[in-house]
């Protein structure tokens, strides 16, 4: 099959499905059985998208600041979830310890992390990010761990007959061979920051962020921004997840673990 | 046991220049079921330096334990395995593996996996390069050394798998089955290149296979394993001058009388667990 009728075939139906919904969209709000208040019309949300893009509180510069944050707070749950994730894999009491410490961390949705975190460190950006790290982090160090286990007994063997030892043997070979299991979590940890991003900027009026501004077009019963922002929301999350899944079938690839279905 | 004059009983009197002794070896697992199977029991071998060795029993002898035992993966449980008499507490290059799974490792090419296990020898950067391509031509994958491991046929991998542990430059090659998961043609292949090999390097070879025509082909002694608790029961040592053919009409000889005797020892064995009939193929 040629290249551009592969990738006609990657986004037709996308496409296909988006115009439907919005089709749809158009019936029901064509049919006068609600008021534009509550259920704007798809123009009037494309016309909100497009006059709230610039400026310094626009949608472009607002999902800036939020994947920034999105990312401040994705790079220190990485910094406290992997080494809590290696040390559990190394060693059975760390894993008994810590490591149901942090599974039960994870089964608390971290929105409600919030009361406490503005408590603490105020209504602010910082709460913010508590509350993304502390939502982020267990799933990396339980993906870590997981990662680490699941390294193929025969490499290691491998690595040790040729003669790789202690740090070695870990940062040539188990490690790399981690790396897999490794990536899945940081998609997973991702989508959980990104969604307690938006809650917590929702609620915390300082953190101007997409979060905020839906928060704000609230306030105002701008239901068409309200509309806009989850769309940009929505583009943000499947553009990111795009990102991962590339670097996902990139290293799949070139390790020959990609399947073709 | 039998008239045949090519069969000795194991064990033979040590002699000095064992390469590897295996002394009164046990070795009980606990499986996951929490059984106790005992793999092998006071197993007692000499192997000769530069001797190439096939051992050969049915599944579940343990002939991968034993090969585990002097790869220095795994401790005896009672007996000792000397090297050049010295207990071996540890794996290491100077004993290279070859697995039945080719064991290269995914995120390195061909070429980066031979460099990481020379420089795990101490060979300097700037040399690996170079002695790795060495060792490619040795087993005609040059071209390939860019690729990646799964871009390869499974024989080719086995190929690489062998170019790195040469690369290693091992007093031992320990082979477990290694062209066990091949097709007919390149296992063939290989069992050529492999003598090649140790007619070139003159290495202790032991080399674990449930294929007689394998180890007739290969070997200067086959040595015969009992099913579990493995020991060994016989040997029949091949003089058969190399390079062999596989055409050979003495070596197909060999082959169905070391078969034979094999049926027997399956047979006669205390554990008769369906002794698999060994694979002649």
């Amino acid at each position: 099959m040629s290249r551009p009728r592969r990738v006609l075939d990657q986004i037709w139906p996308r496409v296909a499905i988006v115009a439907i919904i919005v089709l749809l969209w158009w019936a029901a709000f064509e049919s006068g059985n609600w008021s534009e208040v509550l259920l704007p019309s798809p123009a009037s949300v494309w016309d909100s998208l497009v006059s709230n893009l610039g400026g310094s509180n626009g949608l472009l510069m607002v999902a800036y600041r939020s994947l920034f944050r999105l990312f401040a707070g994705l790079v220190l749950a990485m910094l406290i979830g992997t080494p809590i994730g290696l040390a559990c894999a190394r060693w059975d009491v760390v894993q008994r310890s810590v490591g149901s410490l942090v599974g039960g961390l994870q089964a608390l949705p971290s929105i409600v992390w919030l009361p406490l975190a503005s408590l603490w460190l105020g209504f602010n950006e910082k709460a913010v990010l508590f509350v993304v790290v502390v939502g982020a982090f267990p799933a990396i160090a339980i993906a870590t761990a997981a990662a680490v286990r699941m390294v193929p007994p025969n490499l290691v063997r491998t690595g040790r007959t040729l003669g790789a030892r202690g740090w070695v043997l870990y940062g040539r070979v188990v490690l790399p061979a981690a790396v897999p299991g490794y990536l899945a979590g940081l998609q997973q940890a991702w989508a959980i920051a990104w969604r307690a991003l938006m809650a917590a900027e929702l609620v915390i009026a300082g953190a101007r962020g997409l979060g905020h501004l839906i928060a704000r077009a609230w306030g105002q019963i701008d239901t068409p921004l309200i509309m806009a922002t989850m769309v940009v929301i929505m583009l943000v999350g499947v553009a990111v997840d795009g990102l991962f899944s590339w670097v996902d079938r990139r290293i799949r690839r070139r390790r020959g673990l990609l399947v073709r279905a | 046991m039998t008239s045949d004059p090519a069969l000795h009983l194991v064990p033979e009197t040590p002699t000095a220049s064992s390469k590897l002794s295996i002394r009164g070896v046990t070795k009980t697992f606990v499986q996951a079921s929490g059984e106790r199977v005992k793999a092998l029991e006071r197993a007692t071998l000499d192997i000769g330096k530069g001797e190439f060795v096939c051992l050969i029993g049915p599944s579940g002898c343990g002939k991968s334990t034993l090969l585990n035992l002097i790869a220095g993966l795994e401790r005896p449980d009672e007996g000792e395995v000397l090297m050049d008499g010295r207990p071996i507490l540890q794996p290491g290059p100077d004993r290279a593996v070859l697995f039945q799974e080719p064991s290269l490792f995914p995120w390195m090419s061909v070429l980066a996996n031979l460099e990481f296990a020379l420089g795990l020898i101490g060979t300097p950067k700037r040399e690996r390069t170079e002695r790795a391509m060495g060792w490619l031509e040795t087993v005609h994958l040059a071209r390939f050394a860019m690729a990646q491991p799964h871009e390869l046929s499974p024989g080719m991998r086995q190929r690489a798998t062998l170019a790195r542990a040469l690369a290693c430059q091992p007093e031992i090659l320990l082979a477990d089955e290694p062209f066990g998961a091949l097709d007919a043609q390149s296992r063939e292949v290989l069992q050529r290149e492999l003598q090649t090999v140790w007619l070139e390097t003159r290495n202790t070879f032991v080399f674990v296979t449930h294929n007689v025509r394998e180890a007739v082909f290969l070997a200067d002694r086959v040595v015969l394993m009992s099913p579990r608790p493995g020991t060994f029961v016989a040997e029949h040592r091949i003089s058969s001058p190399r390079p062999r053919a596989f055409e050979d009409v003495l070596l197909s000889k060999v082959v169905v009388d070391v078969h034979d005797h094999l049926l027997k020892e399956v047979k006669g064995g205390v554990a008769t667990e369906e002794g698999p009939r060994p694979d002649l193929a």
